[in-house]
């Protein structure tokens, strides 16, 4: 194991850099400009059951230090992800990638799941639940503790492979929804998904985003994001991966010290499609200055005093 | 696609709205007119999409309008100050389809990108006509550029202070061509689908995230499938379009 390696859910990771699911596509993009390999893993675009076409556009609205997306879960669906996309990904990476997961009902999230467990380059599936539940008035799975329990144990039962529930911010006490996806089988928490917001265009009077309202990403929501790591990674005891806002070493090393095992970087690539590469290479630097030997060794950190 | 950091070496206004900005520095990885480049700026979190005016040997020109908060500081950019930019972005227009006699169609900020492929199509011995439309006289720009590249140009103003009164569409009705390129506002591109006569190509734009084809943000339905304006466009061929996008 080397200084940057940590271990998330049995499996071990290079450094603990991933960029998040929406921010990478299924890599290729990224490939043609540099050697992926270099990452942790990465989680691929949400993917659910049936193709989508996603949200009409504008889907992408800007904000201080950040962005809006309302893309709406465009995607192939989890057949042309299989027959497609993997294979293509095989030729560009050769590390276990994290499967991002979506669904608007129980049965969906189950049958993408299930579809994707027997493939071998799969690592993870990282379970979105901060869609809408068409079953449940369109609340999303995330804002309710029963709702979230009940995808986290239905996609338990039909994979080996770790489970990783991807918590959404927008929720009164996430300690609360965290600890109920732990109970119910989770090998993993990743958090957080964006904040749900909204841009008008002073000239139309109307919402720039054509969805009215989208997630806030990017450096605007680090102070938050850290905080929701470190109230939740003090409250379960699975690991727990950091994200929002993350853009530098510096974030990736403040994530740990909250109490992430490992940190998905997002909207950062967006804006510098190396940002995630830059991001590895410059750790070790930001390790020696903060006198860090081992990241493993940082995790939770910032919560120690609390114990004396 | 390439990152680099250029150098701007002129900045300046040619109309009340528009400006022209000069670029030096490694610009091979623009291969092609009608692609892009996407301008990081000091203070906002999202790139600046800008079509590709001209290229040159270590010179990028592009024009750009004044809109927002973005162009507003870009505006007071000065000379020898540095732009991070992600070059070479979206597939460009196709110049092998020109035929002898392309007509070309620009509209306002749709401009620009019609002088590279006018430079570059006439350079390939082709007779170009171009169409420059424009809200009124005091917003043209580029027309003797266009003559001085041998052009055949029009110029229409909407409220008629200028050249054919009304839109690009009014004396497209009366030109023989074999292909057209068109690029300007969206209304001005369903006119010009509906009033053309031959295969053409059509410039789009959209509100986008990356401009690289990462985030999906830029999607948009055709005849062959969902595409993203950043990296399978900005170009797209008329018998693909579906307007009820």
């Amino acid at each position: 194991m080397g200084p940057l390696s940590v271990n998330l859910c049995g499996i071990e990771l290079d450094n603990p850099v991933i960029p998040a699911s929406g921010t990478f596509g299924f890599g290729y993009e990224f490939a043609e400009l540099y050697d992926i390999n270099c990452l942790g893993t990465f989680s691929f675009k949400g993917t659910t059951r049936e193709p989508r076409f996603g949200n009409p556009t504008p889907r992408i609205a800007e904000a201080p230090s950040g962005m809006l997306n309302s893309v709406g879960l465009q995607n192939p669906g989890v057949d042309a992800v299989i027959s497609r996309e993997l294979p293509r990904l095989k030729t560009c990476f050769s590390k276990p990638v994290m499967a991002n997961v979506s669904g608007f009902s129980v049965e969906e999230y189950v049958d993408v799941c299930a579809a994707l467990d027997p493939q071998p380059q799969i690592g993870w599936l990282e379970v979105n639940i901060s869609c809408p539940n068409v079953h449940g008035e369109g609340m999303s799975f995330g804002t309710d503790p029963n709702a979230a329990a009940e995808v986290t144990r239905a996609v338990k039962a039909v994979t080996t492979k770790p489970v990783i529930v991807k918590l959404s911010p927008n929720v009164t006490d996430i300690v609360s929804i965290a600890r109920a996806c732990e109970d119910a089988g989770a090998d993993g928490l990743s958090l957080i998904n964006t904040l749900l917001s909204m841009r008008i265009d002073l000239r139309t009077r109307r919402p720039i985003l054509a969805n009215t309202t989208g997630g806030l990403s990017g450096p605007a929501v680090f102070p938050l994001a850290v905080r929701m790591v470190y109230q939740v990674a003090k409250a379960v005891c699975i690991p727990v991966v950091g994200l929002g806002g993350v853009s530098s070493a510096e974030n990736v090393i403040e994530m740990m010290l909250a109490g992430a095992t490992a940190v998905q970087v997002g909207a950062a690539n967006l804006v510098n499609p190396f940002a995630c590469r830059d991001i590895i290479s410059d750790l070790p630097r930001v390790m020696e200055e903060y006198g860090i030997k081992e990241l493993n060794e940082i995790i939770g950190g910032a919560s120690e005093w609390e114990k004396m | 696609m390439k990152q680099e950091v250029l150098t701007i070496t002129e900045n300046r206004p040619l109309t009340d709205a528009m400006m022209e900005l000069k670029l030096s520095g490694d610009v091979s990885a623009v291969t092609q007119p009608g692609q892009f480049v996407n301008l990081k700026l000091d203070g906002f979190y999202l790139r600046r999409p800008i079509s590709v005016c001209d290229c040159r040997q270590d010179e990028l020109t592009l024009l750009y309008k004044v809109v927002g908060q973005g162009t507003r500081a870009l505006r007071e950019m000065k000379q020898g100050e540095t732009l991070d930019v992600l070059l070479g972005l979206g597939n460009g227009y196709d110049l092998s389809v020109s035929g002898d006699a392309p007509l070309l169609l620009g509209g306002g900020a749709g401009v620009p990108p019609m002088y590279w492929l006018c430079r570059e199509l006439i350079a390939a011995g082709h007779s170009c006509t171009v169409i420059l439309g424009f809200n009124t006289a005091s917003e043209i720009f580029y027309e003797r550029e266009f003559l001085d590249l041998g052009a055949k140009v029009i110029i229409t103003t909407a409220d008629g202070s200028r050249g054919v009164p009304g839109f690009v569409t009014g004396p497209m009705a009366d030109l023989c061509y074999s292909h057209f390129y068109v690029c300007g506002p969206e209304p001005m591109l369903r006119a010009v689908y509906r009033a053309s006569r031959t295969s053409g190509q059509f410039s789009f734009e959209e509100r986008m995230g990356c401009g690289f084809g990462a985030c999906m943000g830029c999607s948009c339905k055709t005849v062959t499938g969902y595409k993203r304006i950043c990296r399978d466009g900005p170009v797209l061929r008329k018998e693909e379009i579906l307007w009820d996008r």
